[in-house]
């Protein structure tokens, strides 16, 4: 090491607006995509913001996803406790992650994730039309971004609507970047007890819907114990939760903050796809990044990562880079966006993906559609976030002229 | 044009299929499944559009 830590950089760090990624992730990328920076606990780790970095980390065997190996790093206490208990599939290694992972792929294929379409649509037409029954102003972010999601996953799941709001207090507090680590873990204890019971009433009384059929695929075999199985239930009610809860708010700001752009989408929305991914790589709603620790030596853009060394992968710097996507600060929904890393990247890319993409989708061409004169309802910079894992907006203020 | 999928790296991301849906399909397990192993020069760039998509690096693509 050259620099003493005090003098080093902190992670995480802060963004400008809500929009704008940490202004030291550009520095950083700009010399050479990697540099060292210190942690709450006064560790260092090294952070990752140059899209090349980025992959060729994520993809390198000699990096791991194992929260128990003692160099891994943490963004904040309240994260360390709460990756460190649960352990899933996204904290393993291969082989054993292929192993369980493999055992949750076939729910989530781009097809079979395809023909929930007119259920989320259901879902999203139900939310607007008692958005446009309400007068207006309202805030986006309960009335619909943090509604759809939530319903769509009770739905695929097989949970009663009704325990939406006690999943969504818990995930927040686990999502708190401030909330302390006694406190996280209850409120993990909390959801794994609720994913047991949630087995336990599957196995009692099988419906039609994704835990039952994990029940009747999964349990009794000898692939996945049931402990395994509660984990990854747990895994399953969160992960698409607050992140795609998140994407929407984000999304929709970003776009009225872009009206020339949304009023070409709203002309043509056959454009809707390609603008999903061009919203998921100008935001990169994971604010915290993906987290994993070298367990051997790494030689990387004239840097050397040594053994034990914590890694941090900015997936918002990467997908800022300008060698990866030109005028990358500029939002543009006709750019080639796809191979953005929004949703990481190597073995532990996420696996909910294409729900994400349907729920997106969806609400945007919905939204668009059904409520033509959505605008801002505030100073575009009074929009604020909270100190969140995620790009979490405090409020999304709109308003609308209503229909005759 | 030839394609090669390793399909113990396989980890049913669908990132290929969204690229180049004449070319790969899931199987019931999630896994990727090679519909055309010479596909036509047509469809050169979503082909190698999916390998550079695949976060497990799992297809080969030779010219």
């Amino acid at each position: 090491m050259t620099q003493t830590s005090e003098s080093l950089p902190t992670f995480p760090m802060t963004r400008p607006t809500p929009f704008d990624p940490p202004e030291g992730y550009a520095t950083i990328r700009d010399d050479g995509g990697l540099a060292q920076v210190r942690l709450w606990d006064g560790r260092t780790a090294w952070l990752a913001t140059g899209y090349d970095a980025v992959r060729s980390l994520l993809a390198d065997p000699r990096i791991s996803a194992d929260r128990g190996h003692p160099g891994f790093p943490f963004p904040t206490a309240g994260r360390e406790a709460l990756e460190r208990s649960g352990r899933t599939f996204i904290t393993m290694d291969p082989p054993e992650h292929g192993r369980l992972r493999r055992v949750f792929t076939r729910y989530f294929a781009v097809k079979r994730v395809e023909t929930l379409r007119p259920m989320v649509q259901q879902i999203v037409d139900e939310l607007v039309s008692d958005l446009l029954a309400a007068d207006p102003p309202a805030d986006l972010v309960p009335a619909l971004a943090l509604e759809v999601p939530a319903r769509t996953i009770c739905r695929v799941l097989g949970m009663p609507f009704e325990d939406r709001h006690r999943i969504q207090a818990l995930d927040h507090r686990r999502n708190t970047l401030t909330t302390p680590p006694e406190e996280v873990l209850h409120a993990t204890e909390e959801m794994l007890a609720y994913a047991d019971a949630l087995i336990a009433s599957k196995q009692h009384e099988p419906a039609d819907d994704l835990v039952s059929e994990l029940v009747a695929d999964q349990l009794g075999g000898d692939t996945v114990s049931r402990e395994e199985l509660i984990a990854a239930v747990r895994l399953l009610i969160t992960a698409g939760h607050e992140t795609t809860a998140n994407m929407i708010a984000m999304s929709i700001a970003t776009l009225l903050r872009h009206p020339e752009q949304l009023r070409e989408l709203r002309a043509d929305p056959s454009l809707v796809p390609g603008a999903v991914e061009e919203l998921l790589r100008y935001i990169s709603i994971f604010h915290i990044s993906p987290t994993r620790v070298a367990t051997e030596r790494i030689e990387i853009g004239g840097h050397v990562i040594e053994a034990g060394d914590g890694v941090i992968t900015a997936v918002a710097g990467a997908n800022r880079d300008a060698g990866a996507f030109a005028d990358a600060d500029r939002f543009d929904l006709h750019r080639e966006a796809r191979h953005h890393v929004a949703f990481g990247y190597g073995v532990h890319q996420c696996l909910g993906q294409p729900l994400a993409r349907v729920e997106l989708q969806t609400v945007i061409e919905t939204v668009l559609r059904r409520i033509p004169s959505l605008r801002l309802a505030a100073d575009d910079d009074s929009l604020s976030i909270k100190e969140y894992a995620f790009l979490s907006l405090t409020a999304l203020p709109v308003t609308w002229e209503e229909q005759p | 044009m030839k394609i090669i999928v390793e399909i113990d790296r396989c980890v049913g991301g669908g990132q290929c299929v969204m690229a180049a849906p004449d070319v790969f399909d899931q199987d019931d397990d999630g896994l990727a499944v090679l519909l055309d192993t010479d596909p036509p020069a047509g469809l050169t760039d979503d082909v190698q559009l999916a390998a550079r998509l695949c976060p497990a690096r799992a297809i080969l693509v030779e010219a």
